[in-house]
Parts: structure tokens; C-alpha cells; sequence
């Protein structure tokens, strides 16, 4: 084959959903159903080529796609010793974080295909959509940190709109103001952390950067301020207040996305810790930190859900404990970095950032579900439901079982390894971490009692069981839930297995980079 | 020192701006202040850059017996500068034009008002 589809494929990743953006306000002029088959078909056509670029890099290792002098040696004039290039790096983690972030667009674009209805503008959300998906991969492939932080700013500029897609709501208009404000802070140190160091080092390659680190004051602080950024915008407490507020206001189909943009800045954290730092860093210091913020997170997301009175900003309180298992998982493996349980704990912390992702997405749509039928927020006003909408019943209770970490889900299948680890390195941690599990089975049966079961309340007679799109993506997520929950041996050797190792071993990113080109 | 002078401003900018961002109650002033951190963060980048006698790398406009490529400097923080300035220019009509929606819905600007989302 002349044009090889695999070498190209981490530029087309975001050529493809990119030029699709630009194109979707063009197709949707057509008819607005072609708009939406369109949309799908860019992103599934996305995910195929990921698909295969996943296959190919499990057998011959990291990929690189480099825009500009293919060769070092190629400089223009010849006495200036630097190239000029933009190199994209895409190893196990990041194809894997690709993939989930394409699956869950793909269910969110699915989903948003039923769930609009009234509402016009439907062919910027859909351009907003996309882009976003651009920004968080984009984010997950790239092996530049400058580049790293345009796609950071795609990431939340898109999102901020689409937070405020519901403009006549006041609350949508504030989610997306406090959003915007803490992610242009955000990210606005992270270009300073990035000044630090290119001019320390004179380069940005983040594999070139990690070759020459020498730890010291000022790489500190570049440190600080990267992990600071980027856990506020992974929503890691004590930063994440403005967590609850976007995903609770945003439209349930944007949430999931947006969760999934939340955990391209997770896996930003870990590429800066493992790969950036993976050389100098005093691992068990940050591994420490990060397993206290960790503990806070859970402690701060379970105790507030129990308190909250709307059907999104409870999920949303889960979906920020959720974040904290994630942290636990992998400042374990910092923390104990020689001991043989490491492994365990960072592949425990990786799957459950795909399982996390799968449980509250399902959660949140399943809460967009009830909007969608009733109309209403409160959990005081809802009840009986199940009489009425007996499948979104059914994807709620997939849900709350996955979420709560119960066996034959998949949030049990990382939970497990979780519990496993930490208590092997300090028993306290994984008995808040079971403890805190509980909790969040406690407060999702009680709402799946006032919302499902009851007597039927007169105001919600004539509430119908939403439209097949939506019931779609919301069985697509089920389904994936039940099968990694009942063959989780697969995904964690096949998906999660490579993750680890190209996360635990940064000398392999930094050759692929320094050593062959 | 007087190299110096550069970065005791970023530093003085990015003061003010979080200085305006956590005690200024009126959003249009908060947005103020991620634009002052912005500037900032951007005057670093151009500091960074700053080679004594250095020359734009433009080949085709240097003057005679130019040491190439000991006095050009390389173009690299400025690109990132303009880069990171039509960013800012992007986040700062999206924070306005929330900040024009807010006003639009609460009749105030003043985010003691502005929170419906506190439980």
C-alpha cells in the first residue's frame, strides 16, 4: 500500500474529528439528521484508526509521528543546531487513554442525537463536541509540552461552551464561568512551568526535556506549578469545586465528555510524574502527597454526595471520590516504588480510570434520562420511576453496582487491586478507601429508592421511556461495564498491562525519541 | 540587576493578577485578572528569549557580516508568545461573553449575587 494508514494514523487522530468540526455547521445545513449521522461516523471512524494503531503499537512498541525535520540532523540553516518539529509520541498509556476518551465521545455523540430535541444551535454543539474530542487527544499524543498546552486550551475552551450550552439557565452560565476561570489559571501556569523549563533546557520535546532534567530549584518549581495546575483541572481536592458545579450543569451528554477531558489532565499528571520527573524524582514524596490528596478527595466527594439534593450534583460528588481512588492507586505505586505490589497499585489506578469513566458515565446519562422525561432536577420531586422507564431502571442499578465497586462489575475488577495494594503498603488507606466504597453504595440506593421505587407521584403520570439513541449509548456503556466485570483478566492484560509498563519504564520514551531518530 | 528588571515585573503582574482574581468581587475585574497574569506569563516568555545584540532570524533581512548563527537568537519563545497571546485573545471573549450572559440573567456583575449553584 502506497499511503501507510498506520504511520500517519497519529496525525490523522486529529485531522479526521478536526476537519469534521470544521465541516459539521457545512453538513448540518443539509438536513439535521445527516449532521448527526455525520458526526457519528467521524468519530467511529476515529476510533477504528485508533483501533489499529493500538494493535500495532501492543506488537512493535512506541509509535512517533513527527511534523517538521524528520531528522534531527535536519536543520535549516545548516549551522543552527536545533530542528524545528513537533513530535508526537504514542505509547501504551496514551493509546490507551485515546481509546477511552474516543469511546466515550462516540457514546456521548450517540446519546446527544436523541437528547436534543428542543433545542437549536445544535450544529455548534455538535462543532464544540468534536472539538473537544480533538483537545483531549490531542492532549494524550502529543510529545511536546507546548503543544500539550494548546490542546489543553482547546480542551477547555470547548468545554466552557458547551457547559453553557442551556444559556437561559443562570446556574449553566455560572458552572461555565468558574470553569473557564480556573482553567485558563491553570493553564496559564502550566505555560509558565513550561518557561522554566525551555529556559533551562532549550527544549520542549518532553522526551528531550526528561533525558537532560537535573532536579533542580527551578525544575521544582516547575513542578509545583504543573501539579498544582493539573490536578485542579483533573478536579483532585482540595481543587475541585469546580467539579461538581460543571457537571451538574452541563448537559449529562457534555459531562461525560467533559469527565473524559478531566482525566486527559489526570493522565498529563502521571506523564509529568512518571516520564517528565520519572528519572530525578524523589518518587516516595510525591507518591505520599499524592495518596493523601487522594484519601481527601474520596473523604470530601462521598461526604458531600451524601448531603446533596439534586440528582447530577450527587454523581458529580461521586465522580470527584471516584478521582481520588485513581490518585491512591498510583501514589501507591510512587510511594513503593521497589516493592512487588507497585505494579499492582498503578495498574490498579490505571483500569480504574477507564472503569471510572464507564460507571458515572452511565450514571450521568442515565441521570440526563430522567430530565430528559421529567423534567426535573430535585430528587424531593421524583419518584416511581421504574413503572414508567423499566430499562433506564435497569442501566441506573448496572450503574450504582459498578460504582459502588460490587462483584460482578467492573469497578470492582480495579477496586480490588486498589484495596489489594494499599493495604500491603499501609492498611489505614485501603480501609477509608472500602469504607468510602460503602458510603457510595449506601447513597446511590437510597437514590435509586426515592427515584425508581414508591408509589408513582401525580405529577409524573404521563412520563414515557426515553427515545433509542439514548438507550443505545446507554447499553453500550452497560454492556462494556458487564464484560470487563466478568472477563477483567482480558482487559488488564491486554489494555492495561501496556499502560503500566510504558508508564513505569521512561528510559523506552525517552529512547524512542533520542535513541533511533 | 538590570537584566533583572523583566522578570521582578512578570512577577509583579502575576501579583496583581491573582491579587484581582481571589479578592475582587466584580467578574468583569476577575476576567481582569487572568488577563494581567496572561500579560505576564507572555512578558516572561519574551524575557526568556532576549539575547543582547541578537537578530531576528528574517535571512533575508540581515545586514552584512551577520555571524550566523551566533547573533541570531532562536525564534522559538516568541513564537510561543504569539501563540499563547491569540489563546488569551480566545479565553478572554469567551469569559466576556459569559460575563455579558451573567449580567443578562442576574441583573449584577458581582459574584456575592451570582451563586445560585451554592446549595
Amino acid at each position: 500500500m502506497s499511503f501507510d494508514v498506520i504511520s500517519h494514523s497519529p496525525a490523522l487522530l486529529i485531522a479526521i474529528p478536526l476537519f469534521g468540526a470544521f465541516f459539521t455547521p457545512v453538513i448540518s445545513r443539509l438536513h439535521a439528521k445527516v449532521r448527526d449521522g455525520f458526526v457519528i461516523v467521524v468519530i467511529a471512524l476515529t476510533e477504528i484508526l485508533a483501533i489499529f494503531l493500538a494493535q500495532d503499537i501492543y506488537t512493535n512498541g512506541i509509535r512517533k509521528y513527527v511534523f517538521g525535520a524528520s531528522l534531527p540532523s535536519l536543520t535549516r540553516p545548516d549551522t543552527i543546531s536545533i530542528p524545528v518539529r513537533i513530535i508526537f509520541e504514542v505509547d501504551g498509556m496514551s493509546i490507551f487513554m485515546v481509546l477511552i476518551s474516543l469511546t466515550i465521545a462516540l457514546v456521548a455523540a450517540i446519546y446527544s442525537t436523541s437528547f436534543f430535541k428542543k433545542e437549536d444551535g445544535l450544529d455548534r454543539y455538535y462543532t464544540l463536541l468534536l472539538l473537544l474530542t480533538v483537545g483531549m487527544l490531542g492532549m494524550e499524543l502529543t510529545g511536546d509540552l507546548f503543544n500539550f498546552f494548546v490542546f489543553l486550551e482547546i480542551t477547555s475552551i470547548s468545554s466552557t461552551a458547551l457547559i453553557a450550552f442551556w444559556i437561559d439557565r443562570g446556574e449553566s452560565l455560572e458552572a461555565a464561568l468558574k470553569y473557564i476561570i480556573i482553567s485558563s489559571l491553570g493553564a496559564l501556569f502550566v505555560l509558565m512551568a513550561i518557561g522554566f523549563l525551555y529556559g533551562q533546557y532549550d527544549a520542549l520535546n518532553i522526551a528531550a526535556l526528561a533525558n537532560s532534567i537535573q532536579f533542580t530549584f527551578i525544575d521544582k518549581i516547575a513542578l509545583v506549578l504543573l501539579l498544582a495546575a493539573l490536578a485542579m483541572k483533573a478536579g483532585i481536592a482540595p481543587m475541585h469545586m469546580w467539579l461538581p458545579d460543571a457537571y451538574g450543569e452541563a448537559p449529562p451528554s457534555v459531562t461525560i465528555a467533559i469527565v473524559a477531558a478531566t482525566q486527559a489532565s489526570l493522565y498529563a499528571v502521571l506523564r509529568i510524574c512518571f516520564t517528565l520527573y520519572g528519572s530525578v524524582i524523589g518518587m516516595s514524596t510525591i507518591g505520599w502527597l499524592l495518596i493523601g490528596l487522594g484519601l481527601l478527595t474520596i473523604f470530601v466527594g462521598v461526604t458531600m454526595a451524601l448531603i446533596q439534593k439534586s440528582l447530577t450534583r450527587t454523581i458529580a460528588y461521586a465522580a470527584v471520590g471516584e478521582i481520588g481512588y485513581m490518585i491512591i492507586g498510583v501514589g501507591t505505586a510512587l510511594a513503593a516504588s521497589t516493592e512487588t505490589f507497585a505494579s499492582v497499585a498503578l495498574k490498579g489506578g490505571i483500569f480504574h480510570i477507564f472503569n471510572d469513566i464507564l460507571d458515572i458515565g452511565l450514571l450521568f446519562l442515565v441521570a440526563g434520562a430522567v430530565i430528559y422525561a421529567t423534567n426535573e432536577r430535585s430528587l424531593e420531586n421524583l419518584g416511581g420511576l421504574a413503572r414508567r422507564m423499566k430499562y433506564t431502571t435497569i442501566f441506573f442499578l448496572i450503574g450504582l453496582l459498578a460504582v459502588a465497586g460490587m462483584p460482578p462489575m467492573n469497578g470492582f475488577a480495579s477496586k480490588i487491586l486498589i484495596y489489594e495494594s494499599t493495604y500491603q503498603l499501609n492498611p489505614i488507606i485501603s480501609i477509608i478507601a472500602i469504607l468510602s466504597s460503602i458510603l457510595l453504595l449506601a447513597i446511590f440506593v437510597k437514590i435509586f429508592y426515592s427515584l425508581f421505587l414508591g408509589p408513582e407521584l401525580p405529577n409524573l403520570k404521563d412520563v414515557k421511556e426515553v427515545p433509542t439513541g439514548m438507550l443505545i449509548a446507554m447499553s453500550i456503556l452497560a454492556i462494556v461495564i458487564i464484560i470487563i466485570g466478568l472477563f477483567p483478566g482480558y482487559f488488564i492484560q491486554n489494555l492495561v498491562e501496556p499502560a503500566a509498563t510504558a508508564l513505569s519504564n521512561p528510559s523506552n520514551y525517552i529512547n524512542a525519541i533520542l535513541g533511533g531518530a | 540587576m538590570i537584566y533583572n528588571i523583566p522578570y521582578i515585573a512578570v512577577m509583579l503582574l502575576i501579583l496583581v493578577g491573582l491579587y484581582a482574581v481571589i479578592a475582587k468581587r466584580n467578574i468583569i475585574k476577575i476576567i481582569m485578572g487572568i488577563s494581567i497574569i496572561e500579560s505576564g506569563v507572555n512578558l516572561f516568555l519574551v524575557a526568556l528569549g532576549y539575547r543582547e545584540g541578537g537578530l531576528a532570524p528574517i535571512f533575508t533581512n540581515l545586514p552584512e557580516k551577520t555571524q550566523i548563527p551566533g547573533q541570531l537568537v532562536l525564534p522559538v519563545p516568541q513564537a510561543l508568545t504569539l501563540t499563547s497571546i491569540v489563546i488569551g485573545v480566545a479565553v478572554l471573549a469567551l469569559m466576556l461573553a459569559l460575563a455579558v450572559q451573567i449580567y443578562k440573567h442576574y441583573k449584577t456583575l458581582d459574584v456575592r449575587s451570582v451563586r445560585r449553584l451554592k446549595e
